[in-house]
């Protein structure tokens, strides 16, 4: 084979700049939108009614033993259908919204049991002592457990939101372009799509690395 | 709702030989299992000899291990993938070059793949539990072993591997669980395994919902009965006089 040609990745950069924009606009509205839904999901699994317990458990069990693939190849076979029965006309859907909300409701289900385990590690004192300053469940809740479990799972946080950047390439399948998608298009193009491949892994590599390394030294701030 | 649901459609021929779709589901589960049962063995034989290599005192030897599970925990699972079929089989000599792109037939050199691909990604994870099983052990579990003359490999092989792995069964469950979910990335590259005969399926017969459906029931259940599995596993083989016996 011919050596490795790196140099046509360099006018390539303004379209990878455009993927790797969509792979972290997909990963930020995930991680917001599946925190906002795992907190629901994980005040539910944490309440008194059996019932809105019982639900919630097997939201966070269904999403959690089926692959994420499945999940974002079947929202998008399947949104545009199930708008059509909502609205009633049909409704054009491109790949991007779909794959929005296959990633906050996969994504939930972790996020879930993430906020589950740090509300669940918030001394009952806390609850009481809100009670008896006359707060309600919800006040309780939002105001003085919520806030300190948050502090608490940032780190856990912060990694699944890592998993989940690296994640976004599975929107490969239904061709979004996000960054390893763009990186295979164009390397495709030049007939360089090895060297646009090493490229990409080293850009993921970087960036996770980083993160990573970053959420380590944040685990040591907030280690109490 | 106008979407007719037809739940014969799996008894339905698929219009290519005597195939129902439903035979087309069975190959697809058989391959899905065929590369994560594989890919499991290359996980836990390289993960439990990495995470071996992390504990060990000579800084060399544990750097090695800490650079590899760092590279493979950072890169997304689809970008490794594509590396080791399209990228690695580039970099071979000539003649393997031939044998893998020529004589093997696309099934099994995307299988191929798929199995090194997904085993080396599920080794840096396992080396982590191994690593974590191995120094969860009180330090005196070495120093005992140590004082009554046994050598190094002697030490993890006899005494910390066999009380290591009895620990870390519930977190290797999910990473289990997590190949078999994870094989589905080999669709991408053209493997039939379960998920793509299910959108195989969805194209071929627009039953779209039972399709998935049906491939949504057969993940859910290999998960539930492995975890099961695994339980009776871990209660079998619990070190006794630990917590995790449910403080018996």
């Amino acid at each position: 084979m011919d050596f490795f040609d790196f140099s046509g990745i360099v006018p390539a950069l303004p379209g990878l700049w455009n993927g790797m924009i969509m792979t972290l606009k997909l990963m930020v509205l995930g991680v917001v939108g599946g925190v906002a839904l795992g907190t629901v999901l994980a005040l539910m699994r944490l309440s008194s009614s059996k019932w809105m317990a019982n639900l919630a458990g097997a939201y966070v069990n269904y999403f959690r033993s089926i692959p994420l693939l499945l999940v974002i190849t079947w929202f998008y076979l399947a949104v545009p259908f199930v708008l059509r029965w909502i609205t009633g006309k049909d409704t054009p859907i491109g790949a991007f919204e779909s794959c929005m909300v296959a990633f906050v409701m996969f994504e939930a289900a972790y996020f879930c049991e993430i906020v589950r385990a740090g509300v669940q590690a918030i001394p009952k004192g806390q609850m009481g002592a809100a009670k008896a300053l006359g707060m309600s469940y919800g006040q309780a809740m939002r105001l003085i457990i919520l806030p300190q479990a948050f502090r608490k799972m940032t780190p856990l946080l912060l990694q699944q939101s890592i998993i989940l950047f690296q994640d976004t390439s599975l929107v490969y399948t239904v061709g979004l372009v996000d960054f390893l998608n763009a990186s295979r298009s164009s390397g495709d193009i030049i007939g360089r799509s090895n060297e646009f491949l090493i490229f990409a892994g080293l850009v993921y590599f970087i960036i996770s690395f980083s993160a990573s390394l970053l959420v380590k030294r944040l685990q040591k701030r907030f280690a109490v | 709702m106008n979407y007719n649901w037809d739940w014969s459609v799996f008894f339905k021929s698929t219009g290519i030989g005597q195939e129902t779709y439903l035979d087309w589901f069975i190959s697809g589960l058989g391959w899905t299992i065929a590369i994560a049962v594989v890919a499991w063995i290359v996980a836990l034989m390289l993960g439990s000899l990495l995470g071996v290599m992390r504990t060990l005192p000579n800084r060399f030897i544990s750097g090695i291990a800490t650079v590899y599970v760092e590279i493979f925990r950072n890169v997304p699972l689809l970008v490794q993938l594509f590396m080791w079929y399209f990228l690695v089989p580039d970099l071979l000599p000539q003649h393997l070059q031939d044998w893998y792109k020529q004589d093997l037939n696309p099934t099994t050199s995307a299988y191929l793949s798929v199995v090194v691909c997904l085993g080396l990604f599920t080794a840096a994870r396992v080396c982590e539990q191994v690593r974590t099983g191995i120094e969860a052990l009180p330090r005196g579990q070495e120093a005992a072993a140590r004082a009554m003359g046994f050598k190094l490999p002697q030490i993890y092989w006899n005494v910390l591997l066999p009380q290591a792995y009895r620990i870390i069964i519930p977190p290797l469950t999910s990473e289990f669980l997590n190949v078999f979910k994870n094989s589905s990335v080999a669709s991408l590259i053209g493997l039939m395994e379960l998920l793509a005969q299910t959108k195989q399926t969805a194209e071929f017969s627009a039953n779209l919902f039972e399709a998935f459906t049906l491939a949504t029931l057969i993940y859910f259940t290999l998960n539930m009965s492995l975890m099961l599995l695994m339980r009776l596993v871990e209660k079998k083989v619990a070190v006794p006089g630990l917590m995790s016996l449910g403080g018996k």
